[in-house]
């Protein structure tokens, strides 16, 4: 490192970035300025119920002009569709919309859109098939001919895309663009209506940590030229980070509007969950056994004959998580389902308690894995891990359909399984707890951990889990890094995979680093540190150096 | 020489005549499924409107009020599509196959009631059809080689449906790309929710998509029994909706390709009537079923196997839900 690098780096300053000082009061500032002036948007007693659910009770809301302003809460909280309300998607039973301090009817909408209101939703609103010009001008496009609006809204395009750094190229078809760059365009969209206010709903679920400080960067420009920014998210992180204040919500309701500079990351926490919360899971030193899993040279290749993993060597002990952290995409995916038996080997071996169960043209199947007592939680609960159109009970019992528990002597029991169903809904906090719902029709926590139900009362010897939090809310991963602990410590061998190095640190007695399919790195929990596992990621560090 | 020349005109002539009314009911389909709604009752419609045309002609006399009460006959079946489809969420496979059944009975049932012949309505005569007609300069330009007579058979002598047709093409070729109606009708097929967050209602563009729909399949109807034939028949639409639904896929919801489609089967049908009773060198007289069975046998190879990846709008099909 060079000498006349002037920051001090002090670990300590680390999460709000190397420079507090002027600029954070600088930040700060407009905020309590505008706090006495009119809100720009101010909610009274909005009140919406979807059938038997009481999806906003009451809620009164200010949010000051030309400020970032934070709403979260869990999943199911009401937060998207308190501002789908103010967007005219939804219709509030009840209460009062004020933009500017006057009342305004917002029942479409296109009278958001006149009212100076835009929304980039979670689900991108985006035509794949159209170019960036064509979404542009959708619903925007003056007169009956469009080629005259056309050439207008290009010049506008370049324009604006100018002024806030968001370039796009007008003539690319939008289903081509990375998400981020749709992103983009979503925003460009709402700017080109002219909209003062602008909601984003879970902008950052789809991007990149890169991608992420961009957008951040982006929304302070927008603030800085006065417009006014919600932002719908349940990273606490990101609230800390980018916002000026915060509103939290729980079960449908405001639990409190704070500033975020007067607040804390386990404060927020416990406005969300309604209690205290445990960000760090509190576990004891492991007391590994005999190995478990022992995996030699292990090399894996994709369909196009890529080694995806590539002479992976490692082992699992009983009474042991060993965490694989890695960036999204480095083999990890490939690993996983290879151990579960989903996946041919293309050289080395796999065995499990001492006995082979894979070697390349000889795997076994994933029923005979799970047999041996190796359970699989898949990466993505929807494409692997449960059916959602079944009911949940039925999920329940995926891949353990033909179980003699299950069925009586010629049809499958139905009562037994949704007493099963019943029973792991109760045992893992499941809510609701109703096994004949359909499975989609539960929030993504609770769909995870019915299919980590599932796995874990299995009793298996060996447990590979796959982000076990992607999507999910804080209260529910409080939850399941509590089971996962409690399995270690019945000397049950667990293999981690997760994105999340929060949850690699918090959970694994040992870690491994992947990159590009190899492992680059091996720690133990004491010497894991964000900064060395991320350098790791990233490749620059291998084993040692 | 001449002999073949003329052959050959026929043919592109009988292409011509047969070609129009699938291009009108592929353009109402292809309008339908554009705004995401699928129309598998063109069959339907076009039938409809061939008994409303046929029926209002027999009655008042005139060719032109036919084809007036076509039009709205054909556009209530369509608003009833509409109505199950897009403001009931129904299943628009059911809705469009009912359409079917329904006219197919209906029309025959109420011939027989209204003027007690067997099915069909009184034989058309004079004002009361599209008569065919020569354009200006038809016989004094015939003495000209090639041209001459390519404008006599083939660009003269056709009713004025076919004509009206003909300029239909670009006008919905550029109703489609060049208009906003257009914008939004390719967008509210491909992803509502873009449409409905961007301000526009997507049940009334996907109403406005099927009245266009009913209209062009009313011509299409008007045609077959006040142009192509002189009276309503049973059944005469002959599964030609199903071949316009085809020719759309094969044209891929584009509207040149889907012109170009309905006149290959167009010609294929031309062909099938010309080789009749025809014994071919070597192979001798085939049967007539199954030269009948030509345009069809075309349809399913050419579906089977040459489209390539044939993409549909992506939401058509689908009822509009708000919530995903």
């Amino acid at each position: 490192m060079s000498t006349e690098a002037p920051q001090p780096s002090k670990d300590g300053a680390g999460e709000d970035g190397p420079f507090k000082g002027p600029s954070a009061i600088e930040d700060r500032l407009p905020s309590e300025l505008l706090a006495i002036a009119t809100p720009a948007i101010e909610l009274q007693g909005i009140d919406k119920r979807f059938g038997t659910v009481h999806a906003n009770r009451a809620v009164d809301l200010k949010i000051g002009r030309a400020s970032i302003h934070g709403i979260v809460g869990e999943n199911g909280a009401g937060k998207s569709t308190l501002m789908k309300i103010l967007y005219g998607y939804y219709q509030a039973d009840k209460g009062r919309i004020l933009i500017d301090g006057r009342e305004t009817r917002i029942a479409r909408p296109s009278q958001a859109i006149k009212a100076g209101i835009g929304m980039v939703h979670q689900h991108f609103m985006l035509v794949d098939n159209f170019t960036v010009l064509e979404n542009l001008m959708l619903g925007a496009e003056g007169a009956f001919w469009i080629r005259g609006s056309f050439n207008n809204a290009r010049g506008v395009l370049s324009q604006v895309s100018w002024e806030y750094g968001l370039e796009v190229d007008p003539d690319a078809v939008v289903g081509d663009l990375p998400v981020g760059v749709q992103q983009r365009v979503e925003i460009l969209k709402i700017l080109f209506r002219g909209a003062e206010i602008i909601v984003l709903d879970e902008p950052t679920a789809v991007l990149t940590p890169q991608e992420t400080q961009e957008l951040f960067k982006i929304l302070k420009r927008l603030r800085a030229e006065g417009k006014t920014v919600v932002l719908i998210t349940h990273k606490l992180q990101e609230v800390m980070e980018v916002t000026d204040r915060v509103t939290v919500m729980r079960d449908g309701a405001v639990a409190g509007t704070l500033n975020t500079a007067d607040t804390n990351k386990r404060e927020l926490a416990e406005l969300m969950v309604g209690r205290r919360v445990v960000l760090r899971v509190e576990k004891t030193r492991a007391t590994p056994g005999r190995p478990c899993l022992e995996v030699d040279q292990l090399t894996v290749r994709d369909e196009s004959g890529t080694a995806r993993v590539e002479d992976i060597t490692l082992a699992v002990h009983e009474g042991e998580i060993l965490g694989i952290a890695g960036v999204s995409g480095n083999g990890q995916s490939e690993l996983i389902e290879a151990l579960a038996g989903l996946r041919r080997i293309d050289a080395g071996s796999i065995r499990l308690r001492g006995q082979v169960v894979a070697l390349p043209n000889a795997e076994l199947s994933p029923a005979d894995m799970r047999n041996l007592g190796v359970t699989h939680v898949p990466e993505d609960r929807l494409k692997m891990g449960l059916i959602s159109a079944f009911d949940a009970s039925e999920s329940a019992i995926l891949g353990y359909q033909g179980d003699r528990a299950y069925n009586g002597p010629l049809l499958s029991d139905r009562g037994k399984i949704v007493n099963h169903c019943a029973d792991l809904m109760q045992k893992f906090d499941v809510r609701p707890p109703e096994p004949q719902w359909r499975s989609g029709a539960f929030s993504g926590g609770n769909q995870q951990k019915l299919v980590l139900a599932r796995e874990i009362e299995r009793d298996p010897i060996l447990l590979l889990v796959g982000q076990p939090t992607r999507g999910v809310d804080v209260g529910a991963i409080e939850f399941i890094h509590q089971r996962l602990i409690e399995m270690r410590d019945a000397g049950k061998a667990i293999l981690l995979v997760s994105a999340e190095l929060d949850e690699i640190l918090g959970l694994a007695d040992r870690v491994v680093v992947m990159f590009e399919g190899k492992i680059v790195g091996e720690l133990t929990a004491e010497e894991a540190s964000p900064k060395k596992i991320g350098l790791m990621m990233a490749g620059v560090v291998g084993n040692g150096s | 020489m001449a002999e073949a020349l003329i052959f050959v005109l026929l043919m592109i002539d009988a292409t011509i005549r047969v070609a129009a009314p699938l291009v009108l009911a592929a353009f109402a389909g292809m309008v339908a499924e554009r705004s995401g709604v699928i129309d598998i009752g063109l069959e339907g419609k076009m039938l409809a409107g061939a008994f409303a045309a046929a029926t209002a002609a027999a009655m008042t006399g005139s060719a032109w009020l036919g084809l007036i009460a076509a039009i709205l006959v054909s556009i209530a079946f369509a608003m009833l599509h509409a109505y199950a489809c897009v403001t009931h969420n129904g299943n628009q496979v059911v809705s469009g196959m009912a359409i079917n059944i329904l006219v197919a009975g209906l029309g025959p049932t109420l011939a027989i009631a209204w003027f007690g012949l067997a099915g069909q309505t009184p034989n058309l005569e004079g004002p009361a059809r599209f008569a065919g007609f020569a354009l200006p300069g038809a016989d004094v330009l015939e003495a000209l080689p090639l041209a001459g007579p390519l404008y006599k058979e083939v660009i003269s002598g056709h009713n004025i449906l076919v004509y009206l047709t003909v300029a239909l093409i670009p006008v919905v070729a550029v109703l489609i790309y060049k208009t906003r109606f257009g914008l939004r009708l390719r967008a509210v097929g491909e992803n509502p929710h873009a449409v409905d967050t961007a301000g526009i209602s997507v049940a009334q563009l996907r109403y406005l998509a099927m009245a266009v729909n009913g209209a062009l399949c009313g011509i299409a109807g008007a045609y077959l029994s006040t142009a192509a034939a002189a009276g309503f028949v049973r059944d005469m639409s002959a599964g030609k909706g199903y071949l316009a639904l085809a020719a759309m896929i094969f044209g891929k919801w584009k509207p040149v390709p889907t012109v170009l489609a309905c006149l290959l089967f167009a010609f294929a049908d031309a062909l099938q009537i010309r080789l009749q009773g025809v014994a071919i060198p070597g192979i001798g007289e085939i049967p007539v079923q199954a030269i009948q069975a030509l345009p069809y046998i075309l349809t399913v190879v050419l579906l089977a196997g040459f489209v390539g990846k044939a993409v549909a709008p992506k939401s058509s099909g689908i009822p509009y839900v708000k919530d995903r």
